[in-house]
C-alpha cells in the first residue's frame, strides 16, 4: 500500500498500515509542555492518580512563555513545574534556555520519523525534521504523561508542491505567509500538509521550522517537510512519501516570482504583498518566536541594520529562540550590530508574542513582528495592530519607521 | 439542555475566548472573569448559566490553551455550538467535559432559544422552529464526554480503549 510520509510514520508506530480517517491509538516518542500548559497538565496528571511518569526521560518541560516570571502567580506556577520535574525525574529547561520548540529540536528530543506531541499549538514545527508532530491541550498531555499514548484520527494529507527557486529577498516566511493567505485559517483543518518541491530543497532546518510551525495557522494537524535537502548534525533515516501515495488534495504553486509577504491585522490569513501596505507607520518591531527567532533570522536583520540606527520613534525588541541562538549571535557579532543599531535583547523565550510581558504595545500602536499570529489582542492589547513579516522586513521597517521592503534599503547603499 | 444563544462569527480564535495574559492561573474562576474580554466585553453581564455560545466556522482556532474551554465552562456556558471547530479546542472541550456541538452551516440568530439533545443528535432552534442534525462525535470522544472528561475516563479505564 502506497503511503504519504505521515501515514508511514503513524503506521510504523501503530504497528499496522493505517488509512486516512482511521481512529488509532499511537505510542509516542516524546512529549512536551510549556509553562502555559504544564501547570494544568500536572494537575490533571495528579487527578488521574499521579504516580510515575510513563518515561521520565521522554517528558520535557520548558519555561518559556512567561520567562522570567513577571509576577507572583506565575512565579508560583514555575515553582510547581520545577518541583514536579524534580520529583518525577523528568527534564526541565528553565528560564533562558529558549522556546520549547527550539529547545526540543536542538537537544534532539524530536527527531526524523518520530511521533512527538506537545502541549502547544506550534508543536507542528518538528515536521521540519520529518517527524509527525502535533499540538494538544493540557489534559491530553497529562494522559500522555501517564500512558505514553494518545488517540488520533489519521489525517488525510494535502501535498503542497512549491515549484521554482525563491527570488532574492524572499525567505521561508514569505512562502508560509503566502500559503496561509491562499489556504485560509481552516484550509487544512484536521489534515496533514506535506511540503515538497524545488523551492524548499534549499531551505535550512531553520527555514523548514518556519514553514512547518505555521501549518497550524491553516488548521493543519501536522505539517511535514520533504526531507530532500535536509541537513542535521547527526545521522538520520529519512521517511519518504511513496511516489504513488494518495493525497486528499495536491496544490501547486510556482514561487519564482514571489515577493515579500505581509500578514495584516487581525488575522494571519490577511496576507498581502508588502507593496500594498508599504509606508504604514510602526512604533514597535519584534524579532523572535518559534517561527522566526533563530540565528539566520537575527543575521538577516543584522545584514539590514549593520552600521545604521533604527528610526527614533521605533523600539525594537529581539528575543532569541534559545540560549544557543543567542550565543551564536554573540560569537558572530550579530548581537553587537543589532544592539548598536538600537535594538533591545530580551530573554530567549516567547517574549511579547503571547501578550504576557516584555513588550505589550499601547493603544493605537502598530507593530511589525516576525511572529506567527496577529489575532486581535495577541500581544496583550486589543487596541494595537500587528503586521507579520520576515525578519529582514521587520529590520528594514524598524530602520525606516514605516513598512519597508529590505530590497530598497539595501539597494541605496549598493550592498 | 435548553438555553439562550450568544452569537459570534467565523474563526473565533483562542485570544478572543481568553486573552493569553489571563491564562497563567490554576483558578478557573479567574479565567471566567475574562472570557470574551476583547470580543464581547459585556458578555458576562448579559449571560446566564446554561446559555449557549453559537458560532460559525473554525471556532477556537489558534493556541492550544485548554484555558479557553475551561473559561467558557467556568462562566456557566452549557455548550458551544458551531458550524465547525478547530481541532485542539474541540479535543480540549471534550477532555474537560464541555459539550461541543457541530452542526454545519446554520441560520441561528442571537437571543434565540435552543434545545439540544446530544443522545438523539438533534439541535432544535425553538425561536425559528427549525431543527439541525448534530455531527457525530468519534466513539472514543463520546466515551470520554460520557465519563465527564478525560480525567475520570482514565481513572476508570486506566488506558485508552477504542
Amino acid at each position: 500500500m502506497s503511503q504519504t510520509a505521515v501515514e508511514k510514520i503513524l503506521s510504523q508506530h501503530v504497528g499496522h498500515p493505517v488509512r486516512p480517517d482511521e481512529l488509532v491509538i499511537v505510542p509516542v516518542d516524546s512529549i512536551m509542555a510549556s509553562d502555559a500548559t504544564a501547570p494544568y497538565a500536572i494537575r490533571a496528571f495528579e487527578e488521574m492518580g499521579g504516580g510515575d511518569l510513563w518515561r521520565p526521560d521522554k517528558v520535557i518541560l520548558v519555561i518559556d512563555h512567561a520567562a522570567p516570571a513577571p509576577n507572583q502567580r506565575i512565579g508560583n506556577l514555575h515553582r510547581m513545574m520545577r518541583e514536579f520535574a524534580q520529583e518525577k525525574g523528568c527534564r526541565l529547561y528553565d528560564v533562558g534556555a529558549g522556546i520549547c520548540h527550539q529547545v526540543m529540536v536542538e537537544n534532539r528530543h524530536a527527531q526524523p520519523g518520530e511521533v512527538v506531541i506537545g502541549a502547544d499549538s506550534h508543536s507542528c514545527a518538528y515536521g521540519a525534521l520529518g517527524a509527525f508532530a502535533t499540538g494538544v491541550g493540557s489534559t491530553d498531555l497529562a494522559a500522555l504523561m501517564r500512558t505514553g499514548k494518545t488517540w488520533l484520527k489519521v489525517p488525510p494529507t494535502i501535498r503542497i508542491e512549491l515549484a521554482g527557486r525563491l527570488p532574492a529577498g524572499t525567505v521561508a516566511k514569505d512562502v508560509i505567509l503566502f500559503l496561509v493567505g491562499q489556504l485560509g485559517l481552516n484550509g487544512a483543518s484536521y489534515q496533514a500538509i506535506e511540503y515538497t518541491g524545488e523551492a524548499i530543497e534549499g531551505l535550512t532546518l531553520a527555514g523548514r521550522m518556519t514553514l512547518a510551525s505555521m501549518s497550524v495557522e491553516m488548521g493543519a494537524k501536522a505539517g511535514i517537510v520533504d526531507p530532500r535537502g535536509l541537513e542535521l548534525p547527526y545521522r538520520f533515516e529519512p521517511v519518504w512519501a511513496d511516489k504513488q501515495a494518495h493525497y486528499a488534495q495536491v496544490l501547486r504553486f510556482d514561487l519564482s516570482n514571489l515577493s515579500p509577504q505581509i500578514s495584516a491585522p487581525h488575522s494571519p490569513d490577511h496576507v498581502v504583498p508588502l507593496e500594498d501596505v508599504q509606508g504604514t507607520r510602526v512604533t514597535m518591531a519584534f524579532i523572535g518566536t518559534c517561527t522566526n527567532g533563530r540565528f539566520e533570522d537575527l543575521q538577516a536583520a543584522a545584514v539590514v541594520l549593520k552600521g545604521r540606527s533604527i528610526a527614533p520613534h521605533v523600539r525594537m525588541i529581539i528575543a532569541p529562540a534559545s540560549r544557543e541562538v543567542f550565543n551564536q549571535a554573540l560569537q558572530e557579532g550579530v548581537v553587537e550590530i543589532l544592539s548598536q543599531a538600537g535594538a533591545t535583547f530580551i530573554t530567549p523565550g516567547c517574549g511579547p508574542c503571547v501578550g504576557t510581558h516584555l513588550g505589550v504595545p499601547g493603544d493605537g500602536e502598530v507593530v511589525i513582528s516576525s511572529a506567527n499570529r496577529n489575532f486581535r489582542g495577541r500581544m496583550g492589547n486589543p487596541n494595537a495592530q500587528i503586521y507579520l513579516a520576515s525578519p529582514a522586513v521587520v529590520a528594514a521597517t524598524a530602520l525606516c519607521g514605516v513598512i519597508t521592503d529590505p530590497g530598497q534599503v539595501m539597494e541605496t547603499t549598493g550592498s | 439542555m435548553k438555553g439562550k444563544v450568544h452569537l459570534y462569527g467565523d474563526h473565533v480564535d483562542t485570544d478572543q475566548i481568553i486573552p493569553g495574559a489571563y491564562t497563567k492561573t490554576l483558578d478557573v474562576e479567574d479565567l471566567a472573569v475574562h472570557v470574551f474580554e476583547y470580543l464581547d466585553p459585556d458578555f458576562r453581564l448579559r449571560m446566564t448559566s446554561g446559555d449557549f455560545v453559537v458560532a460559525g466556522e473554525n471556532f477556537g482556532c489558534g493556541s492550544s490553551r485548554e484555558q479557553a474551554p475551561l473559561a467558557l465552562k467556568a462562566a456557566g456556558i452549557a455548550a458551544v455550538v458551531a458550524s465547525s471547530f478547530a481541532r485542539i479546542f474541540y479535543r480540549n472541550a471534550i477532555n474537560i467535559g464541555l459539550s461541543v456541538v457541530e452542526i454545519g452551516p446554520h441560520e441561528i440568530e442571537k437571543g434565540s432559544e435552543l434545545e439540544i439533545d446530544l443522545q438523539a443528535g438533534v439541535l432544535t432552534d425553538r425561536t425559528a422552529q427549525r431543527t439541525y442534525p448534530t455531527a457525530k462525535i468519534p466513539a472514543v470522544m463520546l466515551d470520554i464526554l460520557n465519563e465527564g472528561g478525560l480525567v475520570p475516563y482514565l481513572k476508570k479505564h486506566g488506558d485508552y480503549q477504542l
